[in-house]
């Protein structure tokens, strides 16, 4: 940083940025660490590879992936469709959009399973036409998992959308592509970066989700219960090494999770030519 | 192809942007389509293209209607303003584009394709940037990749909207000539747009003047600079002096020498180059002045006034080449008579 910015102040932003980084994540999350080395390695994999563990891990993070992807292919289409078109009502939708943010998650929870029961509304539709039962099943988490992460996806994708030069659509056109053909070598390209942030941010608010869950999922151990949940049963048992060591387990996945997909943004933003 | 446009229209609301546009474009032509922004230029190229619609009116391509045809179909090429490069593709992939969308059966093998996108950027002259992305480059490099891809379909009408109005001065006189060049080279019917009069006179062989949605004259640029069919394009095409005979301009081209008693029209229009100027040395008493002047290369302008009296506020610009401006030997507010060569007469 020997260059002189138009900008002042790289040691006084780069000194917040760790302070905050320091106060809100890392020593939180080290006690974390450091809580787990009152466990032996043992006693770690005890717990850890239990079956109950074991089935909790499969639950989240596949019920979390597949409402990640999605809630990506419908968040495309939404923002497409708040990006480039205009009707009436169109604000409405647009506020509509965040609700899930800002509803309690619980509020989320309690609606979709009050709906989704085999008594209720849509569940009683799905049960007698398709035999599909959602609710207290695995289906159950993905359908509240969707609710809550579409909004990440719309919103990483809208701006960029917003951006996009249309003009690039109509030279494609004017060469002769298709619409499908200028969808999927020029659109889609372009937001894809984006798309991948708005299924990481997604995956990430999945797998860390409790609230609009519990009440959706049924909580069957080995079918629906979701690895939030058995670090809360946990605690109320007074089990504080389970539910530290489960919760290290899923702090790292989580983690490398993430950071394959930014490698792979990465990787998709240097193909393209984007820095 | 040729290209024949029958009575077009275009409202956007209630903007007129077209007002029953005739035009004929003969195959092979360099055509400008010139005019000040809002005049409805853009409009009319895209209509061609077929990005856009127009309200009435039919399109012909080489006597075909295509008036409700697909962009896809026309067969022609569009270079946008801003480029419109696929930023997430190399220079090469840009090029190839149009041939790889090709339906399997008439899209050509990827050597031949290799081999076409290579030529198409050596006639443009940046094969050595085939493997750059668009934001690597410079943006007469951008224009030329755009220019080359459009060209890799091998359009029978190449439409430029703008094509040189985001480049700077030396950049955008270079690809002036380079385009009137290639254009002798390739023999493709080409029209484009610019608002830029001088960039009209240098490069196309035909200009189309647009104001206001209409068309306001057709010809060689020779014939719209010499001949001007109305105040507009006089005042549009170069620079030009305007006199008002009912606003009291007529002092002016008394001491000018033109004759009044059978004024022609209500306005002259007299171009810079048409007047001569004279030192004033026996006469003391011309109230005509050198104000100021400036260099502008390979002639002298010369700013001149006049004193005293109702219209004294104008200026009349004159221009001459600087061997004969120092000659003349002029210092500021001399004494000077003009005598104007040659005016245009409107009403």
């Amino acid at each position: 940083m020997s260059q002189s910015n138009i900008m002042p102040g790289f040691r006084p932003t780069l000194g917040f940025t760790i302070l905050y980084l320091s106060l809100v994540v890392l020593i939180p999350l080290s006690t974390l660490v450091f809580n787990s080395f009152q466990l032996t390695w043992d006693d770690y994999v005890a717990i850890i590879s239990h079956k109950r563990v074991l089935a909790s891990f499969r639950v989240s993070f596949t019920t979390a992936l597949i409402a990640a992807a999605v809630a990506s292919f419908f968040g495309v289409i939404v923002a497409w469709v708040l990006v480039r078109y205009s009707f009436v009502g169109k604000r409405f939708f647009h506020a509509l959009i965040d609700l899930p943010f800002a509803l309690p998650t619980a509020v989320a929870g309690i609606v979709l399973a009050t709906i989704f029961q085999p008594s209720g509304f849509l569940g009683k539709l799905l049960i007698d036409n398709f035999g599909v039962q959602v609710a207290f099943k695995p289906l159950g988490i993905v359908v509240a998992l969707i609710f809550i992460s579409i909004p990440f996806v719309v919103r990483t994708i809208e701006p960029v959308l917003l951006e996009f030069d249309t003009s690039m659509e109509e030279a494609a056109a004017s060469m002769g592509a298709s619409r499908l053909q200028i969808f999927a070598k020029i659109i889609f390209p372009n937001i894809f970066p984006a798309l991948l942030t708005g299924f990481a941010l997604s995956f990430a608010r999945g797998v860390g989700e409790y609230g609009s869950v519990i009440f959706i999922a049924g909580n069957i151990p080995y079918v629906s219960e979701i690895v939030p949940l058995l670090i809360v049963t946990k605690l109320e048992q007074y089990d504080m090494e389970g539910a530290t060591a489960i919760a290290l387990s899923m702090l790292v996945i989580s983690f490398l999770l993430l950071f394959v997909i930014n490698l792979l943004q990465l990787w998709v933003r240097k193909r393209s030519g984007q820095f | 192809m040729s290209i024949l446009l029958s009575d077009i229209s275009k409202n956007f609301g209630n903007f007129s942007a077209l007002d029953h546009v005739n035009l004929e474009i003969p195959e092979g032509e360099l055509v400008a389509l010139l005019g000040p922004s809002g005049c409805g230029k853009t409009t009319l190229l895209r209509i061609i293209a077929g990005l856009e619609r127009a309200d009435e009116g039919k399109v012909l391509l080489n006597g075909q209607d295509m008036t409700d045809e697909d962009v896809r179909n026309r067969g022609i090429g569009f270079v946008f303003q801003h480029y419109a490069l696929f930023r997430h593709m190399t220079v090469f992939d840009n090029v190839a584009f149009g041939l790889r969308v090709k339906p399997h059966k008439d899209r050509p093998s990827e050597a031949i394709i290799r081999k076409n996108v290579h030529d198409l950027l050596n006639l443009v002259q940046l094969d050595w940037l085939h493997d750059r992305f668009p934001d690597q480059l410079s943006g007469g490099q951008r224009q030329r990749i755009a220019l080359a891809r459009a060209l890799a379909v091998e359009p029978s009408v190449l439409l430029l909207d703008e094509p040189f109005g985001a480049l700077d001065a030396s950049v955008r006189k270079d690809l002036r000539l380079w385009l009137r060049h290639l254009h002798q080279d390739l023999n493709v019917t080409t029209i484009f747009v610019t608002h830029d009069q001088e960039e009209a006179m240098e490069v196309a062989n035909q200009i189309v003047v647009f104001n206001k949605g209409r068309i306001e004259q057709k010809g060689t640029p020779s014939e719209i600079y010499d001949h001007p069919s109305n105040d507009f394009v006089s005042h549009f095409i170069g620079q030009t002096n305007v006199f008002h005979l009912e606003k009291g301009d007529s002092d002016w081209l008394k001491s000018a020498g033109i004759v009044l008693d059978e004024p022609r029209g209500i306005t002259a229009h007299v171009r810079p180059h048409n007047i001569a100027v004279e030192k004033q040395t026996d006469k003391p008493m011309s109230p005509i002045f050198l104000k100021d002047w400036q260099h502008l290369g390979a002639t002298i302008r010369l700013e001149l006034s006049r004193e005293g009296e109702n219209g004294s506020a104008k200026t009349v610009f004159a221009e001459m080449p600087n061997e004969q401006f120092r000659q003349l030997e002029l210092a500021k507010g001399d004494k000077v008579s003009l005598f104007i060569k040659h005016a245009h007469w409107f009403n």
